[in-house]
């Protein structure tokens, strides 16, 4: 299917094309030879720090930077009154808002950007932001999202003409007349409200930037944390009024994203100024707290749900009621349609016809941002929606939620299937999932072993969860940014020896791109991956392209990556012809190399035509020499993954300890290109969806202040929380796309959550609990008297 | 890259180096063993000592050896070391249970029992450790050297009896034949700080308490211990229905805060269930069997 090894290997031991091979990029990072920016260094170069909000709500009185502008090593004390006067005291946000850079008025979340220093070292820059003295005025704060459109609520966004509240927008989708109907006369509707509290992606390497301005050619050269280059190349033009062709962004290797590092932060935006203001480079990295506490989260939805069925467990409708904590400034990244990123997909893998959600956003003094932490643009929220949501309907019919689900997944031949909100599924086979995670599982025996533990006294949960993903973002006429359509370009070039490289749009932050790009085009061409040199993250050596985000690279850049070697391909072909002095309807291809139909002796190997493009060769009429092409590709619908999940856990019912047993995790992703690196995005996934089911949470207390504001506070799982993961496959081909793949990176952080959640909840025999599930929200539940606010201080 | 403020430092060679150190810079100056308590809050600046006199070069205290009837761990013990132990693993298992949901083996390896207990933090482990076992704490001064009982060891939340110019140097723990220990621990995560934490021996005469020690971290527990517990169960029969009886009254004695880690109701809990666990676990290893 998917794994070549039955073909010959390439000189360096690698598959020709798919399969299992280690990653390219390995090589640099395992010897500690990775050049993430931290590792830039320029001659000259100096050193910003922020100064940020000890507040969450208050007004700036006065902002005193003399004694810091006296130290010996400031070379700079930049404000927002400063970034006023260069009009850059506020930036757009990718949601159509606008975002402070540096604070003018008031601060309006804890760790915003008040000030920035730029000194000659770091130390120094740290040690200056004590010396500014900032009097606030503090106000009340909007720190629980259900109080931001009280009638006393504080109004956040007073900058914005005419705002007499905190909402952002209602949004909805879906048939309401017809939902209600269904609804009024169904057997059995069972609600349940739920949160999902705010988390952050919290990626290895925190977010920074080094730029440099050239005064005398005008050329700025930035150096950043990115997952999409081309796009802040784009925005920093429009926003700072730089000519675009002046600006290269470099995203060198990125220690990690998650949809941290799409948008663009405060500093990057100071480094830029601090640069200019001083004539010299300028690095900022922000550090672990600052991180946590300002850059993009994820989550923060409170979601009112409700089931109709049958009482014989037919699923009828879902409707939910969402309110949506965006923070401070609206800084969504998502797709200009789509306000609530692609939420209204919450109708999952299930076969009903009626379908609704409305969702109202609100301003809270809270860091914005809202799309991150591998959710598919909210995917992941719809998900845990749907997939709780049906656990609480066999909760209420006494039913196996195994059976519930098979007894609703769509058919296969329900494919292309068009949801009730809207959405065109590609393909799949769900129950052929289901069947193989079951099996793998021993689900008969699992359910068995839990008759005699709770004989027993003993706390053992089984939870499943199937989800269906929407990832590869366009189609550039429904989707863009900013205006900026979601399509990706792609060049290929082959030198004359045959090496090739290829120039990607899109930028890997440890997915492996430089390796599995490399595949598709040995795939295609028959070319060693060994001698394919992927180039990426730096705009001025790679076509334009919106990034990656929303598992988008392998469903766009994969099949620009395809389509690109097929174009190289067609005109080795016309090549051959000359070549071989044959017609070019006499070639016949075999992989890495064009024949003579009937005399498979004469023929040219693609390094061989290589040679030939670049030679002496007479070529056809209307073909120029070398081998290259370019395309962009334009993706005509997302793909649509899914997978069958199922955790088992045992619950210490004295301490309410968690410990997740088994995980298995059945993924449907298409072909895979190569296993290896999909595997360990699965892994990696699902450890992120124990984390957020079972210690993840940003709270806030009554003030406003953050209260997960270290590694010590804000708690990721390690391999101690996370079982031997037990993977399996099923590959349902993506119709329309050219190699059949469908994305894959964030399935299993989509997928997860809510099968350890449920299995959770069904050791513990209650209907429902909220996240994190920690020791002491497990007892809580036992005891019923459940922390019903994750998202807000213990008391 | 979370910097601390501007600091001085300098390698002390000796105990006698390091307390001449300690003189010379006065109140000011902290000592640096493993770091791993004293750096993070450096680099949040919640610590900013000027002088910084770093310890890991006095080799003379990093020992766990038998002496004059006890176990002598020098301060400079690290927790790695006390893991692996044989000699308090033969004695006290409660060593070993407590290292092993100490942080994880990177912090192991540097971090020293003598900076675990002068840390002083309220949620530390080895803290309940040594007043389970009422461990003695020999601190050493240009002066001379004396001996302060575990449980007079603290003074407060990241506050003890050792002053600006003296040094812990060991902790001593009596030999008890015919005892068991255990320690139980419920953290959020692997490496995390203690929710609630209790550790207990065991010393029995016969089916009774011949004398027991309860330790408690990250619940306010006085000095983390429990002697109104103790006192109940010396000389009663070791039996589950006592040792729940003592359980309670760790659960009533103890005063926990309601924090991101959990509501005092379930810290409160949680005293009781793990002084429990713990104290059924010392007994029946007290008895010899294999739990």
């Amino acid at each position: 299917m998917t794994v070549t090894e039955d073909r010959p290997l390439s000189p360096a031991g690698n598959p020709m094309g798919f399969g299992r091979m280690i990653r390219k990029e390995d090589v640099r990072f395992l010897r500690g030879k990775g050049n993430f920016v931290d590792d830039v260094n320029l001659p000259g170069m100096l050193h910003g720090a922020v100064l940020r909000s000890p507040y969450a709500h208050a007004r700036i009185v006065s902002i005193d930077t003399s004694a810091a502008e006296a130290h010996p090593k400031v070379k700079a004390v930049i404000t927002g009154k400063i970034l006023e006067g260069l009009k850059l005291a506020w930036m757009p946000t990718l949601s159509m808002d606008v975002q402070s850079v540096l604070c003018t008025d008031k601060v309006r979340f804890q760790g915003q950007e008040v000030a920035f220093v730029v000194a000659e070292d770091r130390y120094a820059a740290r040690d200056a932001l004590e010396l500014i003295e900032v009097e606030y005025e503090p106000l009340p704060t909007v720190y629980d999202a259900r109080k931001a459109l009280d009638a006393d609520a504080p109004i956040i966004r007073d900058d914005l003409e005419g705002r007499t509240d905190n909402k952002i927008y209602d949004w909805e989708a879906g048939d309401k007349a017809k939902c209600d109907e269904v609804f009024a006369s169904a057997e059995v509707v069972v609600k349940q409200s739920m949160i999902y509290p705010r988390v952050h992606p919290a990626p290895m390497e925190t977010c920074g930037a080094v730029a440099s301005m050239d005064k005398v050619t005008g050329q700025l050269t930035i150096w950043t944390t990115t997952q999409a280059p081309h796009a802040h190349r784009t925005l920093y033009a429009l926003v700072a009024g730089l000519p675009e062709h002046k600006i290269r962004v470099i995203s060198p290797d990125i220690g990690g994203g998650f949809g941290n590092k799409v948008g663009i932060y405060p500093g990057y935006v100071c480094a830029i100024v601090g640069s200019i203001v001083t004539g010299k480079p300028v690095k900022w990295m922000e550090d672990r707290s600052e991180n946590l506490m300002s850059t993009s989260f994820a989550r923060d939805y409170h979601m009112d749900g409700e089931i109709a069925a049958t009482k014989d467990g037919k699923i009828l409708g879902l409707r939910v009621n969402v309110l949506a904590d965006h923070g401070a400034f609206n800084g969504v990244a998502q797709p200009t349609k789509y306000p609530a990123g692609f939420f209204h997909i919450f109708t999952g893998s299930y076969d009903y016809s009626a379908a609704h959600c409305n969702v109202r956003a609100v301003y809270t003094n809270k860091a914005p941002g809202g799309v991150a932490y591998a959710c598919s643009f909210r995917i992941t929220e719809a998900v845990y929606l749907v997939e709780r949501m049906v656990d609480c309907l066999a909760f209420e019919l006494k039913m196996d939620p195994a059976e519930l689900r098979m007894k609703n997944l769509l058919r296969p031949e329900q494919f292309p299937y068009t949801t009730p909100t809207g959405w065109e599924y590609d393909s799949g086979d769900y129950p052929r999932a289901l069947k193989e995670a079951m099996r793998i599982a021993g689900y008969d025996d699992l359910r068995k072993e839990q008759v005699a533990k709770r004989a027993n006294g003993e706390m053992m949960g089984i939870g499943l969860s199937f989800f269906t993903e929407g990832v590869g973002a366009g189609p550039r006429k429904h989707m863009d940014i900013l205006g900026l359509g979601m399509a990706d370009g792609c060049e290929l070039r082959l030198h004359p020896t045959g090496k090739a490289q290829l120039r990607i749009s899109v930028q890997s932050q440890g997915q492996g791109h430089e390796t599995t790009f490399a595949q598709i085009v040995a795939q295609e061409l028959g070319i060693p991956p060994e001698d394919i040199e992927v180039i990426h993250g730096d705009t001025d050596n790679t076509p334009f392209g919106l990034g990656t985000y929303g598992s988008r690279s392998t469903p766009v850049s994969g099949a620009a990556a395809a389509v690109v070697a097929r174009r190289v391909k067609d005109k080795a072909k016309l090549i051959a012809s000359a070549a071989l002095e044959c017609s070019v309807d006499d070639l016949e291809w075999e992989q890495g190399r064009w024949f003579v139909k009937g005399d498979p002796e004469k023929g040219k190997t693609i390094q061989e035509l290589a040679f030939a493009a670049h030679g002496n060769l007479e070529l056809p009429e209307g073909v120029e020499g070398h081998l290259d092409a370019s395309v962009v590709y334009d993706p005509p619908n997302l793909t649509y993954p899914f997978g069958a999940y199922i955790c088992v856990v045992d619950v210490d019912k004295g301490t309410g300890h968690v410990k997740v047993r088994r995980f298995i995790a059945v993924d449907d992703c298409g072909p895979r290109i190569n296993p290896m690196i999909v595997e360990g995005q699965i892994h990696g996934g699902l450890a992120d969806g124990i984390g957020m089911a079972l210690m993840e949470v940003m709270a806030f207390d009554e003030n406003g202040n953050h209260l997960g504001g270290s590694f010590m506070d804000y708690l990721l799982p390690t391999s101690m929380e996370c079982p031997s993961w037990e993977l399996g496959e099923t590959v349902t081909p993506s119709p329309h796309h050219p190699i059949g793949v469908k994305g894959v990176g964030e399935s299993a952080t989509v997928g997860s959550p809510p099968a350890v959640v449920n299995a959770v909840l069904d050791a513990l025999q209650i209907r429902h609990a909220e996240m994190p599930l920690t020791p002491a929200a497990v007892w809580r539940a036992i005891q019923d008297n459940p922390i019903s606010r994750p998202d807000l201080a213990i008391e | 890259m979370q910097v601390p403020a501007p600091f001085e430092y300098e390698r002390a060679t000796s105990v006698d180096h390091a307390l001449a150190l300690l003189e010379r810079h006065g109140p000011e100056a902290r000592l640096i063993a493993g770091g791993h308590s004293l750096l993070p809050m450096m680099k949040l600046r919640l610590a900013r000592p000027e002088m910084l006199i770093d310890i890991n070069d006095l080799s003379d205290l990093d020992y766990i050896k038998l002496d004059r009837g006890e176990i002598a761990i020098g301060a400079m013990a690290r927790h790695a070391a006390i893991l692996d132990s044989p000699l308090l693993a033969e004695h006290y298992r409660i060593f070993r249970e407590a290292e092993k949901v100490i942080a994880d083996p990177i912090v192991r390896n540097r971090g020293t029992i003598g900076g675990s207990f002068c840390q002083a933090d309220p949620s530390e482990d080895l803290s309940a450790v040594g007043s389970a076992l009422r461990a003695k704490m020999v601190i050493r001064s240009s002066s001379g050297t004396r001996t302060v009982a575990a449980r007079e060891f603290h003074d407060g939340p990241y506050q003890t009896m050792v002053g600006p110019s003296e040094i812990l140097v060991e902790i001593r723990v009596p030999i008890r034949p015919g005892s068991g220990s255990a320690y139980e621990k419920v953290e959020r995560r692997a490496g995390d700080w203690a929710i609630a934490a209790a550790g207990t021996f065991v010393q029995l005469s016969g089916d009774n308490v011949a004398d027991c020690g309860i330790g408690i971290t990250a619940v306010g527990a006085d000095h983390f211990a429990c002697a109104a517990a103790e006192d109940f169960l010396i000389g009663k029969p070791a039996t589950v229905e006592n040792f729940a009886a003592a359980a309670q009254i760790c659960h009533d004695a103890v005063a926990p805060q309601s924090d991101q880690r959990g509501p005092a109701d379930y810290k409160r809990h949680l005293a009781r269930e793990l002084t429990s666990r713990a104290l059924n676990r010392s007994a029946a290893r007290a008895r010899g069997e294999d739990v």
